[in-house]
């Protein structure tokens, strides 16, 4: 059985904590990054949600498990909203597979 | 585009001609593969898209209701309230084999004594807004999972039809052009040398008969 961890700055991770998630507050992005690494690395997880704003800064440290089955890092809004990060994954992943955006062309 | 070097011999030649058989084998293959793995990526990324859109909205509306519940209580109490859930998540993993890319599929499982609602304290402390916005978000739970499910298999898709693109380009612009330019030079090598042959065994004929016919001559004029 594996772990679902979360990391983000306190309010937007906070509510969390009651669905049972193992909630890691971050409240900069380096700090993000150590813990990034920790819980991809201790093989507990196998799912990781990190806040948007974070998941910027931390492109280049996410990309080095894009490849490998578990754990799953996965980008979801924080609590000043979305930037369209998590979308724009999305469409980068189809751009490598396809070579040209198709899939996105409003 | 840099030619093979190769000997012109007949037996090159029919290796030669085994290797490209084996690419052009090959090279249908993972042109079949790459096509029926981007059709499988584009089924995710389209379901992966419209989860996401929603997964969003719904993740707005908590935040919304969550700062509303924590600008109403005392954020002591906000995090005593939540500190402690009676429930722990955790996710039982299984590996589904997808046109040979191993990806993950989660499976929620719920241990703790409250399994239900997200709503683990008592309410006298806590604002109305906060048990909304957790209910919320109890409710795309399932949604969440599904979508980082619908990720990691797009990318590990992804990876594999670049991989698989880029192989099926090699072999198609590189190798099989190669080998048949490679086969095309022997043949002509090979070619030639017959001509060569032929040509020197006549011109020895020629020479055989000349000199036949002047011992020929030769007697006669005797």
């Amino acid at each position: 059985m594996y772990k679902i961890g979360i990391i983000g700055e306190r309010d937007s991770v906070l509510g969390f904590m009651a669905l049972g998630f193992s909630v890691h507050e971050a409240e900069n992005a380096s700090v993000a990054e150590r813990l990034l690494h920790t819980l991809a690395k201790s093989g507990e997880y196998a799912i990781i949600y990190i806040v948007e704003n974070y998941a910027v800064e931390l492109e280049n440290e996410i990309a080095k498990y894009k490849d490998v089955p578990l754990p799953a890092i996965t980008v979801i809004p924080g609590m000043s909203g979305t930037n369209g990060y998590g979308m724009a994954n999305i469409k980068s992943a189809a751009q490598r597979a396809v070579g040209a955006d198709i899939l996105f062309k409003d | 585009m840099a030619e093979l070097r190769v000997n012109p011999t007949r037996m090159e030649m029919k290796k030669l001609q085994a290797r490209y058989t084996t690419a052009r084998r090959g090279h249908k293959l993972l042109k079949d593969k790459r096509d029926e793995l981007m059709k499988q990526f584009l089924d995710v990324v389209r379901e992966d898209k419209a989860l996401r859109e929603r997964v969003e909205n719904s993740l707005d509306k908590f935040y919304r209701g969550f700062t509303v519940a924590s600008a109403a209580t005392n954020p002591q109490m906000l995090e005593e309230a939540l500190i402690c859930p009676k429930k722990t998540a955790s996710i039982g993993v299984e590996y589904k084999n997808m046109m040979s890319v191993i990806v993950p599929r989660f499976d929620m499982n719920f241990t703790g004594a409250n399994t239900g609602d997200g709503i683990n304290y008592g309410m006298a402390f806590t604002s109305g807004e906060l048990d909304a916005s957790l209910s919320e978000l109890n409710g795309i739970m399932e949604d969440l999972l599904r979508m980082s499910e619908l990720e990691k298999t797009a990318q590990l898709l992804a990876e594999e039809i670049e991989k698989t693109r880029r192989r099926v380009n090699a072999l198609e612009y590189i190798m099989m052009p190669q080998y048949l330019s490679a086969i095309k030079t022997i043949k002509m090598k090979l070619d030639e040398n017959e001509r060569g042959n032929t040509t020197r065994l006549m011109k020895v004929k020629d020479m055989m008969l000349k000199a036949q016919l002047e011992q020929k001559h030769g007697e006669e004029d005797e």
